[in-house]
């Protein structure tokens, strides 16, 4: 199982152990790991699983849908490495993967 | 967001009680924790599970793509950490509000200072005859799920009664898996509730499409069969079918609150902070009747809703009361459509189309005195979107710029 690390607006670190298939903002759910709330449980529709990807791993996640996209031009604290961890479904290559939370989600 | 533990949660502090254990109280529990309500909490819970999301038992949890595990809304580890305790698989039989006690099926009699009725809705039977003979499901929980998916076999005859959300969800599904799908709808559209016929005529030809026989303006007359459904009945003939599943809507479980006097109509009724007639008493999601954002008294089925009053009863009790105002949302995924609607259509709204159906990727707005009131998006996120925010902010936008693909739904107001 991949490990991640989930990294707090506060630095505050996490790390969770993600099954293969599931979306990085599952593995903080299901963690109690603050800081992502997925409000709408992955349905791509509420923009409260924003995260952060750790520069070198950003070209390893899967490409942004229109919808992630459209998502993340609404989201506050919008950086060019924002994602929504919803849409990151987990693979092998995930191994020591970081995503930090962004201040709003705080 | 969860209080720390060991401090405030002795027997004297007030309790709060929570009827029901699914969306709206999973997030009530998160809310009135995260809002400093430092007393005991109990969810009770007839269903043998911790709340659980719903919206997947008709999609990637039917087609087994999507484990049991990963429908919990919360670890077990939110519950201990924030001290909830959960009562599940028993019952709430009645509410002494003299008392103030909820009596549970086992016999006991839980004090509360302030309860939260999340009660939900159940599946409306269908009354025909045959209607208990075995093969035939209805899809509201976990159970149900688990009790069909055996039948989804390659070939196996599926009846679908009622062309709602959940009849088309698992039609789609079905014709995935290689199942014969037959949808019987009574009205002459499909999902006539839920959306404006262009969608109905879209979906509709997107499930002909894929191989599902319809019959429009069709109601069930009887489930036929020995020992086990052979056949349903419907428009004077028979057809044949290996199981059926029912879809024709859901009633709001109103009966505890009813019976211990609360007002109900069709749902509990609320004010815009989610309290009952019983200012100790609070109601939150599909079994509430409430005023949307037009005045209107409605009752929605939905997880917004659930969550969205979850937040402000819990606000409410807590003592800090944000009136409920938040526009509604709902998403059906069908085959590779991405259904999404926001806001309320109403009788009359003029509607804009943009986008061509016929690429799968459109959107309806709904205006009201030009105002945009509702928009369904398929496959148009920025279209649901934008759509979303211009009935929050209650926006006027001329019909010929929403209709102008020309023009970008990031410029559109």
């Amino acid at each position: 199982m991949p490990k991640i690390k989930y990294v707090e607006h506060n630095g505050k670190e996490h790390e969770a152990d993600v099954p293969v298939g599931w979306s990085v903002m599952e593995g903080a759910v299901k963690n109690l790991i603050p800081g992502i709330d997925a409000d709408c449980g992955g349905a791509c529709a509420c923009a409260t699983c924003h995260v952060y990807v750790a520069a070198e791993w950003l070209a390893k996640m899967p490409p942004k849908t229109d919808m992630e996209e459209t998502m993340l031009d609404f989201a506050q604290d919008l950086e060019p490495n924002s994602r929504l961890s919803c849409q990151l479904k987990v693979t092998p290559e995930f191994e020591g993967l970081t995503v930090k939370m962004p201040k709003s989600q705080h | 967001m969860i209080a720390p533990a060991g401090k405030g949660f002795s027997g004297m502090a007030e309790r709060i009680v929570i009827i029901g254990a699914g969306q709206a109280a999973a997030q009530a529990v998160a809310t009135l924790r995260a809002e400093g309500f430092a007393g005991a909490l109990t969810i009770v819970g007839d269903e043998s599970f911790p709340p659980y999301q719903r919206p997947p038992l008709s999609k990637a949890y039917l087609q087994g793509t999507f484990e049991r595990e990963r429908l919990f809304l919360k670890p077990d580890a939110f519950y201990t950490e924030a001290h909830c305790e959960l009562i599940l698989g028993i019952a709430a039989t009645a509410i002494d509000r003299e008392k103030r006690t909820v009596a549970l099926a086992d016999g006991r009699a839980i004090p509360y200072d302030k309860l939260l009725l999340a009660t939900g809705a159940r599946v409306r039977k269908i009354p025909v005859a045959g209607a208990d003979l075995p093969g035939i499901f209805y899809l509201r929980g976990i159970a149900d799920v688990d009790a069909m998916r055996a039948h989804f076999v390659p070939g196996a005859k599926l009846a679908v009664v009622g062309g709602g959300y959940i009849g088309l969800e698992v039609a789609a599904v079905a014709r995935k898996a290689g199942l014969d799908v037959t949808v019987f709808e009574a009205l002459d559209r499909v999902m006539a509730r839920a959306v404006s016929p262009r969608l109905s005529e879209f979906y509709e030809k997107v499930h002909r499409d894929a191989g599902v026989v319809f019959h429009m303006n069709t109601g069930v007359e009887a489930f036929e069969g020995a020992g086990k459904l052979q056949a349903v009945r419907a428009g004077g003939k028979s057809y044949p079918a290996d199981i059926a599943l029912v879809g024709i809507g859901v009633l709001p479980n109103v009966e505890i609150a009813g019976a211990a006097g609360l007002a109900c109509d069709d749902g509990i009724k609320v004010d815009r902070h989610c309290a009952t007639s019983d200012p100790a008493i609070f109601a939150a999601g599909d079994c509430t009747r409430h005023h949307g954002r037009d005045g209107n008294l409605i009752r929605l089925e939905c997880v917004q809703n659930a969550i969205d009053q979850a937040k402000h009863a819990a606000l409410a009790m807590v003592g800090k009361p944000v009136p409920y105002g938040e526009v509604p949302w709902f998403w059906s995924d069908q085959y590779d459509l991405k259904l999404q609607i926001a806001g309320l259509a109403r009788p009359g709204d003029r509607l804009v189309l943009r986008g061509d159906p016929a690429t799968r990727k459109f959107a309806v707005f709904h205006l009201r005195d030009g105002v945009v009131a509702a928009v369904e998006a398929v496959n148009a996120a920025p279209e649901y979107i934008v759509g979303r925010k211009l009935i929050a902010e209650g926006q006027r936008v001329a019909p010929e710029r929403l209709a102008d693909q020309a023009i970008p739904m990031k410029n559109i107001a």
